[in-house]
């Protein structure tokens, strides 16, 4: 167990490409640390960076008290879970699990004895002596984390290790690798593209954008005020609605829809106005006059999709509640409503 | 509008019984194939059959069809019969130093290939794309192509007659280098960093782990390589001038030559019998390893 930091760490690549602009954070002890973004936004070379595969450009990086930027990946006392398990394929399950035990040089009862714990924790006993290619891609994985436990190490790395397992067996490795987390209480940095693994599974979220850190939360800080536009629309699906309106005397979306409710402090003008779909609801009483052109089924609830005052706009109703195309009205719930600067996209 | 809902199953088209139509271009397409076959392989079984006629016969008939009566006594007189200048060779001999030939060379140019395309593959060396492609241009050159500077040096190094001047020159080509190059790339790099991670350092990754990955393609090239060292004539001749390093591919035409400087008739027996001879262990290793054969140029386990 330990507490990860990183100093101003940046990545450069030879081409000249900055993956990653100089960043810091702390990682507690016994934290899972979920890095999100879309793809090319630097989460895994941040990930391959800390697991020491790639080299880390300027900045330190800190695991335990060990600054680690110049130590062999095999002596961080590290252990990663890859997308693709990159397990063995001539190596039995036993053996994939206990290679990087043996490399240590730890007697052959002592690996026996760890892969035996590890097996069994994972339900993987009688697969211990077939072959990764016997076995299913959940099962896979699992021998993925196995290999991963036995080393007991400091830190756990995932990168995106669910993303090639079908959605059932997704959401059940999502909650078995959170309770082997919580089990081991080890410090674990979990990569994804998936909003959903994000909130569900992380202690905290740092979401990443081209090669920047647009917010650390927790994953209601996260969904509940996001730091930026991007934030905004990419955590929750589906995304919270942006609307450009402005602030004068009260809040309007563009095209003189007056919205009710605060208007932001110190700031006039033109500004992006964020309301999550389900933070609305039709109302004969409502204020904003919403066309609806689609709906789509989601079985718990119904998406609704049109626009208000000519921009395109969602709102996400309960199952039991009919809807239909054409105008209907929305109220906003109480906090309903998000600024955001108009260029930057910062909130407001 | 109607609801759309699931149709029952057409019923089922009635079994047509009876003999299947034979269509022209089932009979073409066979006929080709027979054919093909047939130009390789009667010209062998003539051989065979010939190879059982004593040399008389051969001579004033030409290749035979049918089985004479000479078989074991050409077999035993092309394996165990010493002949040659010097009298110092037999069959034995050169089909030993074939086999030296062609496992030395087939098995050299695997470890020479291996470890040429792993530095190439997975170590940042400053000229290793340079160095690939002057790898690479060697399969442009050829023994053959090359075959007097190559005398020259083997020469030079006084390893005429002998066994390393035999194979060490032929090791010396980037098909090895090249197929391992392309099949190293293909296997996925998070295994590559699973394994640093696990603590495997470069020589244990080689040996733990990119060898065993590599065995169906080491069989592969190694039947290649064999049947290819084991063919090897024109730098066999060149750099072996002792009868006992002799091996069987020039030592089938020394028989024929060495008797028809001679008054008598040529051994066609014993020299059809040398071929069949010299035919035989290629043709096995091809038929025993032809499955790990296909899987290596066609498997992707990974």
């Amino acid at each position: 167990m330990a507490k990860v930091n990183l100093q101003d760490v940046r990545k450069v690549y030879p081409n000249g490409h900055e993956a990653l602009v100089p960043c810091s954070f702390d990682i507690p002890d016994g934290e899972l640390v979920v890095l999100v973004g879309p793809s090319g936004c630097g989460k895994s070379t941040l990930l391959r960076m800390i697991a020491g595969l790639e080299e880390i450009t300027e900045g330190q990086l800190t695991i335990g008290d060990r600054v680690v930027n110049h130590v062999d990946p095999a002596d961080r006392n590290i252990a990663m879970v890859f997308q693709n398990y990159a397990l063995y394929p001539h190596m039995t399950v036993a053996q994939n699990m206990g290679y990087g035990l043996k490399n240590r040089g730890l007697p052959k009862p002592e690996i026996d004895q760890k892969v035996r714990d590890a097996a069994d924790m994972l339900d993987l006993t009688e697969y211990l002596n077939r072959r990764p290619n016997q076995l299913s891609g959940g099962q896979r994985q699992r021998v993925a984390m196995g290999r991963a436990i036995v080393r007991s190490p400091d830190l756990f790395l995932f990168d995106e290790p669910l993303s090639n397992l079908d959605a059932k067996l997704r959401n059940q490795m999502r909650i078995e690798i959170r309770a082997l987390q919580r089990r081991f209480n080890t410090t674990s940095v979990y990569v994804t593209h998936d909003q959903v693994e994000a909130m569900t599974m992380a202690d905290r979220i740092i979401v990443l954008n081209k090669g920047q850190i647009e917010q650390i939360g927790t994953p209601s800080q996260i969904y509940g005020s996001p730091a930026s536009t991007f934030v905004a629309s990419f955590m929750g699906a589906p995304p919270m609605n942006l609307l450009s309106g402005s602030v004068g005397d009260g809040v309007q979306i563009d095209g003189g829809i007056a919205v009710s409710g605060p208007s932001p402090q110190g700031h006039t003008g033109p500004v992006t106005i964020g309301i999550r779909p389900e933070d609305v609801e039709p109302s004969e009483a409502g204020v904003l006059p919403f066309e609806v052109s689609i709906i789509e089924e989601l079985g718990a609830q119904r998406l609704l999709h049109g626009e208000i005052g000519g921009q395109s706009f969602s709102v996400a109703v309960p199952k039991d509640q009919n809807a239909e195309t054409g105008t209907m009205k929305l109220a906003l719930k109480p906090g309903a409503v998000h600024f955001f600067h108009n260029e930057n996209g910062r909130r407001i | 509008m109607t609801d759309i809902s699931q149709t029952s199953a057409p019923a089922k088209q009635p079994v047509i019984m009876g003999r299947r139509r034979i269509r022209m271009s089932d009979v073409v397409d066979h006929a080709v194939l027979i054919l093909g076959a047939l130009l390789m392989l009667v010209p062998v079984y003539m051989i065979f059959a010939s190879s059982s006629h004593d040399a008389i016969t051969i001579h004033r008939e030409g290749l035979q069809f049918g089985f004479g009566e000479h078989f074991a006594a050409n077999y035993n007189a092309a394996l165990f019969e010493y002949g040659g200048f010097t009298d110092s060779v037999n069959g034995v001999t050169m089909l030993t130093n074939s086999l030296i030939l062609g496992l030395g060379f087939a098995i050299g140019k695997i470890i020479v290939g291996m470890m040429a395309a792993y530095a190439i593959v997975y170590f940042r060396l400053r000229f290793a794309t340079f160095a690939f492609w002057i790898i690479f241009t060697t399969l442009l050159l050829p023994l053959e192509v090359r075959i007097l500077p190559s005398y020259e040096a083997i020469q030079a190094m006084n390893l005429a007659n002998t066994y390393t001047g035999l194979i060490v020159p032929l090791i010396a080509s980037a098909t090895a280098t090249f197929f391992f190059r392309q099949f190293f790339r293909s296997i996925p790099e998070e295994l590559i960093e699973a394994a640093r991670i696990d603590g495997a350092g470069p020589v244990k990754f080689f040996i733990d782990i990119l060898v065993p990955l590599s065995r169906t393609m080491i069989a592969a090239m190694f039947i290649i390589m064999f049947v290819f060292g084991w063919n090897q004539y024109l730098w066999p001749t060149l750099i072996t001038t002792d009868e006992s390093l002799f091996t069987l591919v020039r030592g089938i035409r020394q028989i024929i030559q060495a008797y028809a400087d001679g008054s008598t008739t040529p051994e066609y027996g014993e020299a059809a019998a040398l071929a069949i001879i010299a035919m035989t262990p290629p043709v096995l290793i091809v038929v025993f390893f032809q499955n790990w054969f296909v899987k290596g140029l066609t498997e992707s386990d990974k």
